[in-house]
């Protein structure tokens, strides 16, 4: 036989050098990389071969890491990331993944560049089939796929320079995302690259039935008999409170579950050890013994009587009731002419799923504990990690890390606790990274929801009355559950303008995985039963689908749901409108089609508005930025809003160049350090464009205005930093400052800029009535899909997406958010469904792939408002809301199948459209 | 936990008559069964064994040999009765999946799902099976038993597909039905085989179908019924009833109504496919 190499050793060559490695030889390539050769620029996502992160070549041909055995790798000629730049330099690929913002938060593009390398190398000119069934084994979350088909099929030659933005024309111009190199060339660090050798590592043990009691056995006893292993955590261990949680009315869940665990993979325990030891334990073979009991896995048995109550504080397991009323309801659906749609809609749990799990590393310096961490909330991580440690809120520093990914999930503790707590205790580097299995049974998922809405018409189509009952699976704990409860019935009646309204909202505890963020905050499910019941009203009454929306649609001076009244800003008609020419030439096409068709394919053709209030829901929410420029003319921005992917960093950026009237080129980030950056708020609901933009706005401007006002320059001067020196020039003439002679603070600032924004709200009252929002964000989906009529199957082949973004600072950045959001959206239409205990993995729980997703059109509305920075509003849930009933509608129009029970799976599609025959 | 990683194939049955070995070819089914666990099995690692490598057309049969991948089978060069087993190639997985993953572990994982099977049992394949002590071969529907069971014993391994060099003029098809592209287990597969006399009369036909029962399985009724049938007619041939071999189950994927259905339409729609390649 070959022992693997000589002396126990695998020699092959990694990107044209010798490696050699003495390693367990079944250990997977992954993580030899990353691990034994400190290559972190393969990723892992899933270990399993279900996502592609980790895909590089082997041998010229593109394999997943995680799979391969480093044992049989004796010779061979293994290619990643790594080797792909020269000299630092961004090959032709990269540069163009970087042009065309093939890359958004950077987790997946490692995997896609060498799919892509593979593909290149056999066919330099690859059309779009060729991309696809090349790139079909790499998961993207953040991109919908469209861009990196763009850069793919133009990097045989791709050669253009990054576009440059003159100063004060960078809000507009489609920059290169700034943080996009490190994407590229895959030295970002992600959660789970910033440790260094010699970290202990964390495993946590978790609840393997919905609801048990536990009882540890000897777990001295194993720290004996387990060489490796230091410590074991409880609940015991916990110096400050065994409990976290979001908003702080509702703070529920503990580190660690005392006697009973509340959901299947709840946090037990976890043990702590040398990174050789841990892998190798078996979780197994922890000492507690469990006693599985009735778990109430639905709001409809949590809700019935005989419950058990799942937090004794909150009777009948109702976490909150949400209410939004006005006007007569009761009038709206007895009117004479009332034309009423009604149903029962369900969706079901929905699984973010980031291709980066939860990942971070803690370390004790002094008194005081550190964190890296992939995170969407550094200052709320850092408040609830000191609570849990019992020490100040200062004394806790969260530096997050690049973030693959986030989508509301990572807005919660995860690893946090569990890694401070251990390096707390043990004063040494402690890590942990989830695998696939826990980050999909442990973290929040999106609310499945079971609604029953009522609407009315009269007969020129003009909305009565709407009637919205939903109730929400909220899990085990309560998360965001409330801010959910408070968006929905705020939403639900989409843009348009009623004669009465009442909407109520229930979130219910369960024996289930805690409901949480995810992109839209429950707007999402309601919007599908809303803009699904208007087709169905827009039909009986025959009037056109589009037409019934215009003639509803809110515009600036009506009175919303909750009695509030924009003067200006409200940008849902322009969408709408902007949909016309592609509606008509859509409509006649399907038309066209299924004259033509035996009936077995059938075209159809949907649309579906959309508002989402950007910020929280009638709360406080401030952002600080602050701005400076350094004795030697680098001006540095203090910017503390995390970047997931969206492009935090780059619009933020643009915004604050601008507003000083500097270019963007003397710009450099201090990004997101609790110690270093002040507080932009968590990266949610919409809120980072509009208000920490708005933030860096006002920080530019600040800093503009101490520079004039150092040489008395009018404010229309046109400021340029040279070396160390800045000009500033207007009509009276020319002024130089020397920078190098002003006093500077210890840092060596010698201007500094700051600006805080706080969107003004008015409170909801008892009937939801006030100003839940500053500002909305507006938009409509028009989708074009093929029903396969006998298996149910969708092929979806256009989305044309408008969006009002009021102004578009980045036009790249939105688009890639609009395709993004999409393919989130026709994942929750058509195959997503997370069940507890059942698809903890990404080859049950099935995200869209780079072969689901259709041509994206984006037509980029700008009706500007008062409050966002340039006229700016958020954009980043307001993409994924219209998608599902876009493709709903579609589905309805070209076969009569009514879908209300989500995903539209083939199956259901199928079951549907034997239903609307009538057999 | 104990590593082999065996030079020719008389090493690896004489490690196999010691001790039992976890076999590992490409590796894409033993990985992600470990799921979060550490690896406690003995591996033989049998990516060293060059002559189980490649594809060749011998005299009696065309052999398959046990490292054989996906990619291999896309790429070769082969008449069209096997383009039903090329077009699953492409289907299974992904291309990291295809590059690395073998047509032979497809069958020793013996999932009822397995996109291998339904093609393989439409070339009327047989296994190879060696162990120290000699080799035998099974057709294929004796070396499937069920739901993750084969016919191996601990002391062997499977060497080699074969399939015989009959129907030489046929066409072949396979369709996959799931809910996504890429990455997909599938509700239900159909592979189609062909082959038509000069007149275009049907002379040979054979048709299975995957994830709807325990391990895939032939239509025999359906089979016989389109001999001596025109290949214009394929489709209407096809009545529910010669399905009702197929014993789908409901789970979290599909129901078994539905692949039943599905099943039936895939099935016509693959001979109708299988047909344009001899029309």
């Amino acid at each position: 036989m070959t022992s693997p190499g000589t002396s126990g050793s695998v020699d092959f060559s990694l990107n044209g050098k010798p490696v050699s490695v003495s390693v367990d030889p079944t250990r997977r390539l992954s993580q030899v990389l990353r691990e034994d050769l400190g290559q972190t620029g393969t990723k892992i996502g899933c270990n399993a071969g279900d996502c592609g992160a980790c895909t590089v070549l082997a041998d010229g041909l593109s394999v997943c890491a995680c799979m391969v055995p480093v044992g049989r790798l004796q010779g061979a000629q293994i290619q990643t990331v790594e080797g792909l730049a020269e000299a630092g330099i961004p090959n032709r690929l990269q540069k163009a993944f970087l042009h065309f913002g093939a890359a958004q938060c950077g987790i997946c593009t490692p995997g896609m560049l060498m799919a892509a390398t593979a593909l290149l190398a056999e066919n330099a000119r690859p059309d779009e089939a060729q991309v696809k069934d090349a790139l079909g084994g790499v998961l993207c979350r953040c991109t919908g796929y469209r861009k990196i088909i763009q850069a793919v099929m133009a990097a045989h030659d791709f050669d253009a320079e990054p576009l440059r933005a003159e100063t004060g024309t960078a809000v507009g111009t489609r920059l290169n995302r700034l943080d996009g190199e490190e994407k590229v060339l895959g030295t970002d660090l992600f959660g789970d690259d910033v440790a260094g050798q010699g970290a202990l590592v964390l495993k946590v043990i978790r609840s393997p039935y919905h609801r048990a009691s536990f009882s540890f056995g000897d777990t001295g006893g194993l720290l004996v008999t387990t060489p490796g292993l230091i410590k074991i955590l409880t609940a015991s261990d916990i110096p400050g409170r065994n409990l976290h949680g979001v908003i702080p009315d509702t703070v529920d869940q503990p580190v660690f579950a005392v006697a009973e665990t509340r959901f299947k993979g709840e946090a037990i325990a976890a043990v702590v050890g040398d990174a050789d030891a841990v892998d190798k334990f078996d979780v197994s073979d922890f000492p507690v013994t469990w006693t599985e009991r009735p778990a109430y896995l639905t709001p409809e048995k949590a809700l019935a009587d005989n419950a058990p109550l799942i937090h004794a504080n909150r009777p009948g397991n109702i976490l909150m009731n949400g209410i939004v009323q006005r006007g007569d309801l009761a009038a709206g659906f007895a009117h004479k002419d009332a034309t009423i749609a009604e149903g029962d809609f369900i969706t079901g749990f929905v699984e973010h799923g980031y291709i980066e799990p939860e990942a971070g590393l803690a370390q004790r310096v002094g008194d005081r504990l550190e964190m890296h961490v992939c995170t969407q909330s550094p200052y709320m991580d850092r408040d609830d990690t000191a609570a849990i440690l019992g020490i100040a809120k200062e004394d806790v520093r969260i530096i997050p890390t690049a973030v693959g990914g986030g989508f509301g999930s990572k807005l919660d503790l995860s690893v946090q606790p569990y890694i401070a707590l251990a390096a707390w205790l043990l004063d040494r580097p402690v890590r942990m990274t989830y695998s696939r299995q826990e980050t999909m049974m442990s973290t929040t998922k999106r609310h499945p929801s079971a609604i029953k809405a009522r609407i009315s018409a009269d007969k020129q189509g003009k909305l009565l009355s709407m009637d919205f009952n939903g109730v929400f699976n909220t899990g085990a704990y309560a998360s965001w559950g409330p801010t959910v409860g408070n968006r929905v019935p705020v939403h639900a009646s989409g843009p348009y303008i009623y004669d009465a309204y009442r909407a109520r909202s229930q979130a219910v505890h369960t024996h289930c995985v805690p409901s949480g963020a995810f992109r839209g905050f429950g707007v999402p499910q309601s919007s599908i039963v809303q803009e699904t019941l208007f087709d169905e009203l827009a039909d009986k009454l025959a009037i056109d689908r589009l037409d019934f929306r215009l003639r509803n649609a809110l515009v600036n001076g009506a009175t919303t749901v909750c009695g509030q009244v924009f003067s200006e800003g409200v940008g849902i008609k322009d969408c709408l409108q902007s949909l016309k020419p592609h509606w008509d030439r859509a409509l006649s096409e399907a038309d066209g089609f299924n004259a033509a068709s035996d009936g077995s394919l059938r075209r159809g053709v949907g649309v579906a508005g959309m508002w989402y209030g950007c910020g929280n829901t009638s709360l406080p929410n401030p952002s600080t930025i602050k701005v400076a420029i350094r004795n030697d003319g680098q001006v540095v921005l203090f910017q503390g809003a995390v970047d997931v992917g969206q492009g935090a960093n780059t619009v933020i950026t643009q915004i604050c160049a601008d507003a000083a009237g500097l270019d963007i080129l003397n710009f450099s980030l201090v990004y997101g350090d609790t110690d270093l950056t002040a507080d932009a708020g968590k990266t949610s609901a919409s809120r980072q464009t509009f208000i920490s933009g708005k933030a860096s706005y006002l920080a530019g401007q600040d800093l503009r205005k101490k520079i004039l006002r150092m040489v008395n320059a009018s404010e229309d001067a046109r400021l340029a930093i040279n070396g160390s020196k800045i000009t500033a020039i207007d009509t009276a003439g020319r002024n130089d400052i020397d920078l190098a002679a002003l006093p500077a603070d210890e840092d060596g600032f010698v201007f500094t800029g700051e600006g805080t924004f706080d969107p003004p709200t008015v409170a909801l009252d008892e009937n939801g009535q006030g100003e839940p929002y500053a500002v909305f964000g507006y938009g409509a989906h028009m989708m074009e899909l093929e029903v396969d009529t006998r298996l149910g199957t969708v092929r979806l082949i256009k989305l044309t997406a408008a969006h009002d973004v009021g102004k578009a600072i980045n036009p790249t950045l939105i688009e890639g958010q609009i395709e993004g959001g999409a393919a989130q959206g026709l994942g929750l239409a058509l195959m997503e469904e997370f069940v507890p205990g059942r698809t903890e993995n990404l080859h049950d729980y099935l995200i869209p792939t780079i072969g689901d997703v259709p041509e994206v059109e984006s037509i980029l509305v700008e009706v500007p408002n008062a409050h966002g920075p340039y006229g700016a509003k958020g954009i980043g849930e307001q993409v994924l809301i219209p998608t599902a009933p876009a493709i709903l509608n579609a589905i309805r129009h070209a076969t009569g199948a009514v879908l209300r029970d989500m995903p539209a799976t083939p199956e259901k599609v199928r079951n549907a459209v034997l239903r609307a025959k009538g057999n | 936990m104990r590593y082999f990683l065996p030079d020719t194939v008389a090493e690896a049955t004489a490690g196999l008559a010691e001790k039992n070995y976890r076999i590992v070819a490409g590796g894409t089914d033993f990985y992600p069964a470990l799921a979060d666990q550490p690896v406690r099995d003995d591996v033989m690692d049998i990516s060293g064994l060059q002559a189980l490598r490649g594809i060749a057309r011998e005299t009696k049969h065309t052999r398959i040999g046990a490292l054989a991948t996906w990619t291999d089978i896309a790429r070769a060069e082969l008449p069209n009765k096997f383009r039903g087993l090329q077009l699953a190639a492409r289907e299974v997985g992904a291309l990291q999946i295809q590059n690395v993953a073998t047509v032979a572990g497809n069958l020793c994982n013996a999932s009822p799902a397995a996109d291998g099977v339904p093609p393989l049992l439409t070339l009327n394949a047989q296994v190879e099976i060696s162990a120290a002590n000699g080799q035998r071969v099974l057709p294929l529907d004796q070396f499937i038993l069920g739901n993750r069971r084969t016919a191996l014993e601990p002391n062997e391994m499977l060497t080699a597909i074969l399939i015989p060099n009959d129907a030489e003029a046929a066409n072949s098809h396979f369709m996959k039905l799931g809910s996504r592209q890429y990455l997909v287990i599938s509700y239900v597969m159909v592979a189609t085989l062909l082959e038509a006399d000069d007149s275009g009369i049907i002379t040979q036909a054979r048709v299975s179908v995957g994830a709807c029962s325990e391990v895939a399985c032939r239509l025999a009724d359906l089979e016989a019924a389109l001999v001596g049938q025109p290949l214009t007619t394929t489709s209407a041939v096809v009545r529910p009833d010669h399905l009702s071999i197929l014993a789908p189950i409901d789970d979290i994927r599909a129901s078994a109504d539905y692949r039943l259905a599905a099943a039936l339409e895939y099935t016509r729609r693959s001979l109708s496919a299988c047909t344009e390649g001899l029309l």
